[in-house]
């Protein structure tokens, strides 16, 4: 807990997303309310709630998935509009990871991971390949390069997708509940690579039910209900001392 | 950043107004933007070129009861074709004052099909239902007993020939289509390749040539002296056609069956036929009933091929009006009609495996 | 104690040999039917003294065909009139296969159009032309030139030089010049040069990273070299426009009613179909796929490419190729309106000669041809390109 909090005095002040006044609308239906949201570089947060809740509109938000209606949203200095070479800059930037890993099965593990490289950062082929093994022997995978992904387990699937996602060199990650789709016996090696990478430095907002991964590597806990941010903090604060009664209630749900 | 505010007053901000409403589903959906405006601007303008002159030759200028010389006078649409050789279109030569009997006979039918769209009347007596119906309907269209004139298959025509062929094909060919099928997984390799070759020889031609086959060469295969009537013959090789198509569908269900299955039954000292006609067609049939539908609808069609080997269906009593000097001239009212027949038809039969889909899916 | 080996099961409760009896059942059956059928036949094949096999084939046919590809006249054999037959089968199937395609192809991706009108009006033709019978269709199409269009003298002209009339549709054509052979024989080495072009680019990519605009210089390379060298061949302008000349036109290139009616009929009850496929085979590609591509950030263009397309098209192509067998197939009911295919051809064969097993055989036979080389076909391409899985 102490290095957490010594990582976070160190970081870099200005902030690498910004959130502000941010509402969205499916319809009628107000799914994101008010919402306003700072992160730091290296800073880590953890975004829990009922589901229904909007955390998952909230991140799929930052890297246009979904589209906000009012309000602003800044990654790395650029503002996310209907400016398609800016969604592109800031996609190229922010690295997510799904639920259902959504891994591309018509493609060897190798070629899942170069694709991005290739393609996007025009980077030549064997460099690709060459950072793309490397990341996959981080994630413990290497010897899988030239399997399909339909022959991997669910998390072996996944430790994948992270790979493929840091192959972009992101400055951000984006979680959205990646190990709710797995056995139980898998989710122990997705969080090992992700508690890695946290701490290697990267900024990393996760959206998930872990509550030790949350108390273990987070910075912040948000807490989110009815699509709004309730309330946040560090995690010995937010576990010990939950202030509104609907975090009450929540937690008192979940850890049991 | 500390906990956000929680006042009510968030709730009554409301979505930007061209985002929702009318106006909100008028921009995404036509005028999404530059390029769909285009879209939706050149299909407006093609239906404004189609639809005002089809109104105006189809329904304003159109005559509806009346002669042909009247007709050839008019700019519009000659709906009096349809409305006065309606009975012919329909019924063929059947003789005119004993057509209340094919009338009859279809309306059983369409009683028989309407019930048939609910799944809670599928149980054991229904099926007596159909058979009894079936043989009731044949026995209106031919006659001979009970008091009712008996009329030669040869005057046979029109819509009740249409269903007759469709409904009696489907009907003969699905049993046919089962066995194939379970031929084909026999594991038996004489009789898995009498079977394949079967099934791959007919769906591998034209329904064509087998109608032509059945009306040229079938009477060669029978010994002097048996005849057997032209409507036979087209029937006999729709059901031999129908039923390879189905084969193959079926065949899709017994392989979408797990292993598990015949397993379970095999572990249960059930033989063959007990495991097929107990377990594993009960529920493979099932899970093919959407294909089936199609392949209905498909045989409905195809019908209309027997005007090539002089059959009077619908298509046929359609071109005889035709020919008729009074009406010549005048085949796109004729064919607009029997398509619109054709397409309620196929329509209502697609809608219903549509909806049938669904509801198996949910119940899965 | 070997309780099991020692015990005797009696032959008929033996399943080894129940199966071979079954086996002996059936084809003893089938045989015994076959025997029926066939003695019948010949019996009364002899009555009505008919000749057997196929040494009609050599005889003069005697009858005319209304279009054909290759020389052909009344003198010529029955066989050199099958083969006008086939030509022409292929001929209609190949020009419908390829509208298709195209057709089915637009619509089909129309209909997943996020803009209302156009998916609505896709909708609405996948669905009224899927329930109205071919034949029909054909029918209607023939009948609209017959009647509807006015004789040659008072032909439409709805653009200089294309006349529609109930004789068909004449439209200019250019003469003849030995340039267009060049220009041919250019475009064949320009698709080869665009071919090498992409795989020069690809490797170009993986060296150093750098793309390149493969589709726009292919595309300039397949015009622009022919369209070269028309250019240094003079650029020959005459165009033979068709004139009325008594009482039909001449010059420029004419296309029988009968082959117009039947390509129409075709190619639109078929394109509903191909729709159904290719929106089916669009849609089965997860939402998830193009999330991920997406946030990767890739453009749309390259998502649809690399990652859309791939897995569509496993999807697409078993029934895209059955529905073009069915348009092959169907295309045998040009015998309704009078189109000279192969069955047309081998239906008047058959009426003339009197040999009609012979005739249903080969009709029966062309298009076995046909559908077992695409089962071929599609079960080499399953294998290929089947998702690899555990």
């Amino acid at each position: 807990m102490n290095t957490n909090q010594k990582d976070a005095a160190a970081a870099a002040h200005d902030p690498i997303i910004e959130i502000r006044e941010m509402h969205k609308w499916f319809g009628e239906f107000h799914v994101l309310k008010n919402i306003d949201l700072e992160v730091r570089r290296k800073e880590r947060i953890v975004i829990c709630g009922p589901s229904g809740s909007g955390k998952s509109t909230l991140i799929r938000c930052i890297n246009r998935l979904e589209e906000h209606q009012r309000g602003r949203i800044v990654v790395d200095g650029i503002e996310l509009t209907n400016n398609v070479k800016n969604i592109e800059k800031i996609r190229a930037e922010v690295g997510m990871v799904f639920q259902h890993f959504n891994l591309f099965p018509h493609l060897t593990i190798l070629e899942n991971l170069s694709l991005g490289p290739i393609w996007v950062r025009k980077v030549p082929k064997r460099q690709a390949e060459e950072s793309a093994m490397y990341y996959l022997e981080k994630v413990q995978i290497a010897e899988q390069a030239h399997k399909y992904p339909g022959q991997l387990s669910g998390g072996q699937q996944q430790r994948v997708a992270i790979a493929r996602s840091l192959c972009m060199a992101p400055k951000v990650m984006l979680f959205d509940e990646p190990t709710s789709a797995l056995d139980p016996e898998m989710i122990k090696e997705v969080l090992d690579v992700m508690i890695e990478l946290a701490q290697e430095g990267m900024t990393m907002i996760v959206v998930t039910h872990e509550m030790g991964f949350a108390k273990s590597v987070a910075h912040r806990v948000l807490f989110m209900d009815y699509g709004q941010i309730v309330e946040g903090n560090t995690p010995s604060e937010f576990f010990d001392n939950p202030r509104h009664d609907r975090t009450k209630l929540f937690l008192s749900q979940i850890l049991h | 950043m500390g906990p956000a505010s929680l006042t009510e007053a968030e709730d009554t901000i409301k979505p930007p107004v061209t985002s929702i409403g009318v106006v909100g589903w008028i921009k995404s959906n036509l005028f999404n933007g530059w390029f769909n405006s285009i879209l939706t601007l050149i299909t407006v303008y093609g239906l404004y070129k189609i639809i005002p002159p089809f109104v105006r030759w189809a329904f304003i200028d159109s005559v509806w009861l009346s002669r042909g010389e009247a007709c050839r006078e008019a700019a519009g649409a000659c709906w009096s074709i349809v409305t006065t050789n309606f009975r012919f279109i329909l019924f063929g030569f059947y003789p005119y004052d004993l057509q209340w009997r094919p009338l009859v006979a279809m309306l059983l039918l369409f009683v028989l099909l309407f019930m048939s769209r609910y799944r809670r009347f599928w149980k054991k007596w229904f099926g007596y239902t159909w058979i009894a119906g079936l043989f009731s309907m044949g026995l209106l269209m031919k006659g001979g007993l009970f008091g009712l004139a008996s009329v030669e298959s040869t005057k046979w025509g029109g819509l009740p020939l249409t269903l007759l062929l469709s409904v009696f094909g489907l009907t003969a060919a699905y049993p046919l289509g089962v066995l194939l099928a379970l031929g084909r997984q026999s594991r038996l390799p004489m009789i898995r390749w009498i079977c394949i070759v079967y099934i791959e020889m007919i769906r591998g031609v034209p329904l064509i040539s087998l109608l032509f086959m059945g009306s040229i060469i079938f009477p060669l295969f029978l010994p002097e002296g048996v005849n057997i009537n032209s409507i036979l013959r087209a029937q006999i090789a729709i059901i031999l056609f129908t039923a390879a198509y189905i084969a193959e569908v079926v065949r899709g269900g017994l392989q979408g069956m797990s292993k598990g299955q015949y397993e379970a039954a095999e572990s249960m000292g059930l033989n063959y036929y007990l495991t097929m006609r107990l377990i594993i067609l009960p529920q493979a049939l099932k899970m093919v009933i959407p294909p089936t539908v199609s392949i209905l609808i498909s045989a409905f069609k195809d019908t209309s091929l027997v005007v090539i080997i002089a059959l009077f269906d619908l298509l046929k009593t359609s071109q005889t009006v035709l020919s008729n000097p009074e009406w010549m001239g005048f085949s796109r009212e004729v064919y607009l009609f029997v398509a619109l027949l054709y397409f309620l038809g196929c329509f209502s039969m697609s809608n219903y495996s549509r909806k049938l889909e669904r509801e198996l899916d949910r119940d899965l | 104690m070997n309780a099991t080996a020692s015990v005797k099961v009696p032959f008929w409760l033996n399943p080894k040999v129940r199966a071979v009896f079954y086996q002996i059942a059936v084809v003893g059956l089938v045989g015994l039917l076959a025997w029926y059928l066939i003695s019948n036949t010949l019996t009364n094949l002899e009555k009505q003294s008919v000749a057997t096999g196929f040494g009609f084939l050599s005889k003069e046919s005697s009858f005319e065909i209304g279009e054909s590809l290759i020389s052909y006249s009344s003198a010529s054999t029955y066989a050199r009139a099958l083969l006008v037959g086939a030509l022409n089968t292929l001929k209609v199937s190949f020009v419908g296969v390829v509208l298709t395609v195209f057709l089915g192809a637009v619509v089909g991706v129309a209909r997943l159009s996020g803009n209302w009108l156009v998916s609505k009006a896709a909708g609405v033709y996948i669905e009224v032309m899927q329930d109205i019978p071919v034949l029909l269709q054909l029918f209607f199409w023939y009948a609209i030139f017959y009647e509807t269009l006015p004789s040659p003298r008072q032909a439409l002209n709805p653009v200089f030089g294309v006349f529609l009339c109930n004789r068909g549709v004449a439209f200019p054509m250019p003469v003849s010049h030995p340039v267009y052979a060049l220009m041919l024989v250019a475009f064949a080495l320009a698709c080869a040069g665009a071919f090498l072009l992409r795989r020069w680019a690809r490797k170009r990519q993986a060296r150093t990273g750098l793309p390149f605009p493969v589709v726009r210089v292919a595309a300039g390379l397949v015009l622009g070299l022919p369209l070269l060298i028309w250019v240094l061949g003079g650029a020959p302008l005459e165009i033979s426009v068709p004139e009325l000349k008594g009482f039909n036109f001449t010059g420029g290139m004419t296309l029988s009613p009968e082959f117009i009616a039947l390509l129409l009929g075709l190619v639109l009850y078929t394109a509903a179909f191909v729709a159904e496929v290719v929106r089916a085979g669009i849609q089965s590609v997860s939402k998830g796929q193009q999330e991920a591509a997406r946030s990767i950030g890739l453009k749309p263009a390259l998502v649809l490419n690399l990652v859309i397309l791939p897995q569509a098209l496993r999807v697409i192509i078993p029934p895209l190729t059955s529905q073009m067998l069915n348009l092959t197939k169907n295309s045998s009911l040009a015998v309704a309106i009078g189109y000279p295919d192969f069955v047309s051809v081998a239906n008047t064969t058959i009426n003339q000669t009197g040999q009609s097993i012979e005739g249903v055989a080969l009709i029966m036979m062309v298009y076995l041809i046909f559908s077992l080389s695409t089962s071929l076909f599609m079960n080499w391409y399953n294998k290929r390109v089947a998702l690899v899985e555990r």
